[in-house]
């Protein structure tokens, strides 16, 4: 057991980054292991559907080139989770392959452990006849069906797959999805930190310096962990953390601000207590972790919607503007029989969605404000189908029937749409959706994940 | 009539996950937060309304101690669907911002 652990988060995405000195300095003060988040569903669907990464890659080797190297120096661990993204196999298997070019180009030696988190539909459909798979409120409807039609799923690691890695000795461990909490709790509970120390003190450090006073720039976290407590300092001497800072930093992208639901159990920051070490420090203690009943991971899924295309019109007529809402509903009328009629497409086998930027584009029918109030607007016409050449029928017709498409107050043809671009269609190509919000109940929690060394 | 902005230091949204979106409301200082709270006019069937749910679909969170409410609501459209606006679900707050709050 260790009297303190000393962690440090690189940055809040590796793909971000992090000033080099910061880290430098953390390390060298005495780090015991370097922590990375790589990951997040914040981007959409579209990662873990796709098997892309999100990169940059040059980025993101940069970041790790500055931790591994830092790293071996001082004889510590670092720690990846939620590696390229979304942490499926193909984004664990792009992050690997960027640390053995490291190791090549730099002549390292390490243990380098990858745990691949992604599950296969035969391991889930036999979990979900099993009942193990239960919905989270609010989910997708998952079924043998969606399960079968989906592109890809992951489950959510906690702390036990790490603690296994370290076990074996590497010295670093790239995750597949990972909880961005357990990246940071998996060393100091396997020292001997308590939960409630190290969970809460990973809630802090998973977005790196996210929880100062203002961040100027993406750079690294530090806590020291007791076993009454944290401390949280940022490495850089420009940034200051403050117990208001920290305190609400509990609260960022958390449905329930004192709730933290993980892997095991819950973290409950009720109580918690933010006091100032001095003008940059603050000691956080007084939180409580109660333990679960069963060991639950969450399941992420993406399937594939469709193939979309969009056009980019401007609008400035005031009269077309001031009837923007009929207008359209109008030429979604006229175009969808056309598309019936010469096509032979149903209305319910494509999506039509018109953006109205200048009204309605960020908030849809949520917008409050039922008129265009200036004196332009951007449309998207956005259509997706089940695959790009219908789209490619589809887009078309719906443009150029909207470009003549009549309002009273004239006669004559007239031209509704200021293109900026020709042809005015840009193919966006395959689009996700989420497909399952679920927990699986393990009877081991390294059950799903599996392992591999190399000797590097 | 005052707005919710001028008594706050932030007013943000943001994705829970792909399926819930999650408010935070800062005050500036506890008078601030005394003066929009006593109002009554920032409450669960506020959100409900400005967001279309259902008033037992809001949790509503304040934390005095931090001078600090904190909302969330199921997403209306998961994050990335086909009809989303807002992968993020940084903008939702808008409608929030230029809320009278004052006494009437």
């Amino acid at each position: 057991m260790s009297e303190k652990i000393k962690a440090l988060a690189a940055t809040g995405n590796l793909s971000t980054g992090f000033q080099e000195e910061s880290l430098v300095r953390a390390v060298q003060q005495g780090a015991d292991f370097v922590g990375c988040d790589a990951g997040t569903t914040d981007s959409g669907p579209y990662y873990l559907g796709s098997g892309n990464p999100r990169g940059p890659r040059e980025g993101t080797k940069r970041n790790l080139r500055i931790m591994i190297r830092e790293a071996l120096r001082a004889g510590i661990p670092v720690i990846v989770g939620s590696a390229g993204h979304a942490g499926g196999r193909p984004h664990l298997e792009w992050t690997i392959e960027i640390i053995n070019e490291l190791a090549r180009e730099n002549g390292w030696h390490f243990r380098l452990a990858a745990i691949d988190s992604e599950i296969t539909k035969e391991d889930l459909l036999g979990a979900f006849r099993r009942g193990e798979v239960t919905p989270l409120y609010p989910a997708p409807d998952l079924n043998e069906g969606t399960i079968q039609q989906a592109e890809r799923f992951v489950a959510m690691m906690g702390i036990e797959p790490i603690q296994e890695a370290l076990r074996a000795g590497a010295q670093v461990v790239v995750a597949g999805r990972c909880s961005d909490v357990a990246i940071y709790a998996a060393l100091p509970v396997l020292d001997g930190i308590p939960r409630h120390v190290a969970y809460h003190a990973g809630k802090i450090l998973e977005c790196g310096a996210a929880s100062v006073v203002q961040r100027l720039y993406p750079d690294c976290m530090a806590a020291e962990l007791h076993q009454g407590g944290f401390t949280v300092e940022p490495p850089n001497p420009a940034l200051r953390c403050t117990p208001q800072s920290v305190a609400a930093h509990t609260l960022y992208e958390n449905a329930d601000p004192y709730h933290i639901v993980e892997s095991g159990g819950t973290l409950d920051t009720t109580a918690a207590q933010y006091e100032a070490v001095n003008d940059r420090a603050v000691r956080v203690s007084g939180s409580r972790f109660v333990a679960s009943e069963n060991y639950t991971v969450r399941i992420e899924g993406a399937a594939l919607a469709g193939y979309r295309s969009i056009v980019v019109a401007g609008i400035r007529d005031p009269l077309l503007l001031r009837q923007i809402d009929k207008f359209l509903s109008s030429l979604r009328a006229v175009v969808s029989r056309k598309i019936e009629e010469s096509l032979k497409i149903s209305s319910d086998a494509y999506t039509l969605n018109f953006r109205v930027y200048g009204w309605d584009g960020s908030l849809g029918p949520l917008e409050p404000i039922s008129q265009v109030e200036g004196h332009e607007v951007g449309l998207i016409i956005d259509v997706v189908a089940p695959s790009q050449s219908m789209v490619a029928d589809i887009l078309p017709l719906v443009w150029h029937t909207g470009l003549h498409h009549p309002i009273p107050e004239y006669e004559g043809l007239i031209s509704n749409f200021a293109f900026p671009f020709s042809p005015p269609g840009i193919d966006v190509g395959p689009v996700y959706r989420f497909c399952a919000n679920h927990l699986w109940q393990l009877k081991d929690p390294c059950g799903p994940f599996r392992m591999r060394i190399e000797n590097l | 009539m005052r707005e919710l902005w001028e008594f706050t230091k932030l007013i943000r949204s943001k994705n829970a996950g792909p399926f819930e979106l999650t408010f935070d409301i800062m005050f500036k200082d506890a008078d601030c937060f005394h003066h929009v709270m006593k109002g009554g006019k920032l409450t669960r069937e506020l959100i409900a309304h400005l967001y279309k749910t259902q008033v037992d679909q809001v949790r509503f969170f304040v934390m005095e101690r931090l001078l600090a409410v904190k909302i969330s609501i199921p997403r209306p459209v998961f994050s990335g669907d086909l009809l989303d606006t807002d992968v993020y679900g940084g903008q939702f707050h808008g409608p929030l911002v230029r809320l009278p709050v004052d006494l009437a």
